[in-house]
C-alpha cells in the first residue's frame, strides 16, 4: 500500500481496539458477575 | 385551565419570594457573556461576527443550569405526588411549570440579550433580531430542559447529566435561533430561519409534555 | 417483531442465547478473516481515493450500526414502556455501549480517512456533525441508566431519552444539513456517488454483514451477562 496505508493501518487499529476492547471488557464482566453468583450459590443451572 | 394559571401562579410566587435564584441566573448570563471578548479579544469585527452565537450559547447554559431544581423541590416535598394524583391531566401540570420557568428565565434572558449585544457592537436591528429569536426560541429551551429534569429527577449528580440530556437536544433550536441574527446580518432570509425555529418551538410544545409526564409518572412510582 | 416475543422471558432468552453463541463466534470470527483479506489485500485501490477506500469498509459499516443501534434501543425502550418487557431493559442495557463503540469507530475512522482526503482530521461536515450528535445522545442513554440507584427506574427513563431521541433524530439531522450549507460551500470529495464499482460493494457488503454479526454478539453476551448481573443485585438487596 501507498502514502496512504499509515491511515488505513491506523483505523483498523481503532477499530480493533474499540471492538476488541467492548468484546474483552464484556467476556470479563460476564465471567465476574458469574463468579460472583457462583460465590453466593446462584449458579445457573445448565 | 384555572388549574393551569394557579400553578404557574404558585410557582411565580414561590420564585418571588426568592428573587436571588433569578438574579444568579441572569448574572451567569452576563458574566458568561463578558468572558467571551476578554477571550478572544476587543477585535470589533470579530466580536459582532460571533456576537449572535455566543449570546445564543450563553442563554442556553444559563437556562440550563436554573432547571435543575424544576422539579426537585416538588419530588421532595410531596407536591409531585399531589401531583400525580390529581384529576387533571399531568401534562397540563408539566406544561404549567416549564411555563412558569420560561416567565423567569427564557423571558428575562431575551429582554437582557440586546443588552450584551450592544457590547458587542450589533446594529439596533440586529439587537431587536436577537430579542426576537431568544423569545421565540428559549420556551423549547425551557420544554427540553424541562424533560431532561423531569429524567434526571432523583438521579446521581443530576445537574451534569441534565446538562448531557439536553444539550444534543437542542442543537436545533440553537442553530436555527443563531442563524436567523446571522442571516439578517449577511443579508439572508430572517423570516424564514424565525419560522423554523417558531416550528421548532411548537413542535417541542406538543410533544414534550408527555415525554415529561411520563417520566414524572416513573418517577413518582 | 412479533416472532421475537418469545424471547422476552429472560429464561428462555438464556437458552437461546446459549444455543446461538458459540455459532455465532464461529460464524464471526470465519467471516471476519474473509472480510479483511477481501479489504485490505484483494480489492483493488479506488481509483479518486487511492487506498483510503479500504477505510470506507470499516467506516461505513459502522455508520449504519450506529444509527440502528439507536433505533433498536427505541424499539426497546417502546416495549419495556408499552408492554414492560423485563428483557428490553436488560437488552437496551446491554446494548446502548456496542452502538456507542461503533459511532466511536465511525468517527474515528472518519478522521483517519479525512486526513488524506480532505486535508484535515475533522472538518464540520453536516454528516460527521450529526454523528457526533448521535454519540452525545448514546452517552446520554448510558449515563442515564446508570444514574439511579433502583436500576429499574434508571431503566425506564433511559427508554423515554431513547424515544424522545429517536424523534429528534430527523430534527437534527435536517438542522446539521442547514447549518452546514449555510456555513460551508460544500466542497468536499463524497464517497461513491451515484454508484459504487462492484469491487468495492462487494467487501463493503462482505464487511458490514460481518460488523452486524458483531454487534449481535456483541448484545446476546452482554444481555446475558445483564441478566445475571440484575439476579446478583436481586440476592443483594435479599442478604
Amino acid at each position: 500500500m501507498s502514502a496512504h496505508a499509515v491511515y488505513v493501518m491506523s483505523a483498523y487499529l481503532v477499530a480493533l481496539v474499540i471492538l476488541g476492547g467492548l468484546l474483552v471488557s464484556s467476556l470479563a464482566t460476564r465471567n465476574r458477575v458469574r463468579r460472583e453468583l457462583a460465590a453466593r450459590g446462584l449458579e445457573r443451572k445448565k | 385551565m384555572s388549574g393551569f394559571a394557579a400553578l404557574v401562579a404558585r410557582d411565580l410566587r414561590l420564585v418571588w419570594r426568592r428573587p436571588g435564584d433569578v438574579a444568579v441566573v441572569l448574572a451567569f448570563f452576563v458574566v458568561a457573556t463578558t468572558l467571551f471578548p476578554l477571550g478572544i479579544g476587543p477585535e470589533a469585527n470579530v466580536l459582532a461576527r460571533i456576537a449572535a452565537g455566543v449570546l445564543w450559547c450563553a442563554a442556553l447554559f444559563a437556562a440550563l443550569l436554573s432547571l435543575d431544581r424544576l422539579f426537585a423541590a416538588d419530588f421532595e416535598d410531596g407536591t409531585l405526588d399531589l401531583l400525580l394524583l390529581a384529576p387533571w391531566p399531568l401534562e397540563l401540570a408539566a406544561l404549567a411549570k416549564c411555563c412558569a420557568h420560561w416567565i423567569v428565565t427564557g423571558l428575562p434572558l431575551a429582554l437582557l440579550a440586546p443588552f450584551l449585544g450592544v457590547a458587542f457592537g450589533l446594529e439596533p436591528g440586529v439587537l431587536l433580531a436577537l430579542a426576537a429569536t431568544l423569545l421565540v426560541g428559549t420556551p423549547a429551551l425551557s420544554l427540553i430542559g424541562g424533560l431532561a429534569a423531569a429524567l434526571t429527577l432523583g438521579a446521581r449528580k443530576s445537574g451534569a447529566l441534565l446538562a448531557l440530556l439536553a444539550l444534543p437536544l437542542c442543537v436545533p433550536t440553537l442553530i436555527f435561533g443563531s442563524g436567523a441574527v446571522e442571516a439578517l446580518a449577511t443579508g439572508g432570509d430572517f423570516g424564514a430561519h424565525l419560522a423554523v425555529l417558531a416550528a421548532l418551538a411548537l413542535v417541542a410544545l406538543a410533544t414534550t409534555p408527555w415525554a415529561i409526564a411520563a417520566a414524572l409518572r416513573q418517577a413518582g412510582e | 417483531m412479533a416472532d421475537l416475543h418469545f424471547l422476552a422471558n429472560p429464561a428462555r432468552f438464556r437458552r437461546f442465547s446459549q444455543r446461538v453463541l458459540p455459532s455465532l463466534a464461529f460464524a464471526t470470527v470465519l467471516m471476519l478473516a474473509v472480510g479483511l483479506y477481501m479489504a485490505l489485500i484483494q480489492s483493488p485501490p479506488d481509483y479518486q481515493q487511492g487506498d483510503t477506500v479500504r477505510i470506507m469498509f470499516v467506516h461505513v459499516p459502522s455508520a449504519w450500526l450506529a444509527m440502528a443501534g439507536y433505533a433498536l434501543l427505541a424499539g426497546l425502550g417502546a416495549s419495556l414502556l408499552i408492554w414492560r418487557h423485563p428483557l428490553a431493559a436488560l437488552m437496551a442495557r446491554a446494548s446502548a455501549p456496542v452502538g456507542a463503540g461503533f459511532c466511536a469507530v465511525c468517527l474515528l475512522t472518519g478522521a483517519l480517512w479525512g486526513r488524506p482526503m480532505w486535508g484535515a482530521y475533522w472538518v464540520w461536515d453536516a454528516r460527521l456533525t450529526s454523528m457526533l450528535l448521535l454519540f452525545f445522545l448514546y452517552l446520554g442513554h448510558i449515563a442515564l441508566s446508570r444514574a439511579y440507584d433502583e436500576p429499574e427506574r434508571g431503566d425506564r427513563a433511559a427508554a423515554i431519552l431513547a424515544l424522545v431521541g429517536v424523534i429528534n433524530l430527523p430534527i437534527i439531522k435536517f438542522s446539521v444539513d442547514w447549518w452546514n450549507t449555510l456555513h460551508q460551500p460544500a466542497s468536499v470529495a463524497r464517497l461513491g456517488g451515484p454508484s459504487i464499482h462492484p469491487s468495492i460493494l462487494i467487501p463493503l457488503l462482505w464487511m458490514a454483514a460481518t460488523l452486524f454479526l458483531l454487534f449481535v454478539l456483541l448484545v446476546l453476551l452482554r444481555t446475558d451477562t445483564e441478566i445475571d448481573r440484575r439476579r446478583l443485585e436481586n440476592a443483594e438487596l435479599q442478604a
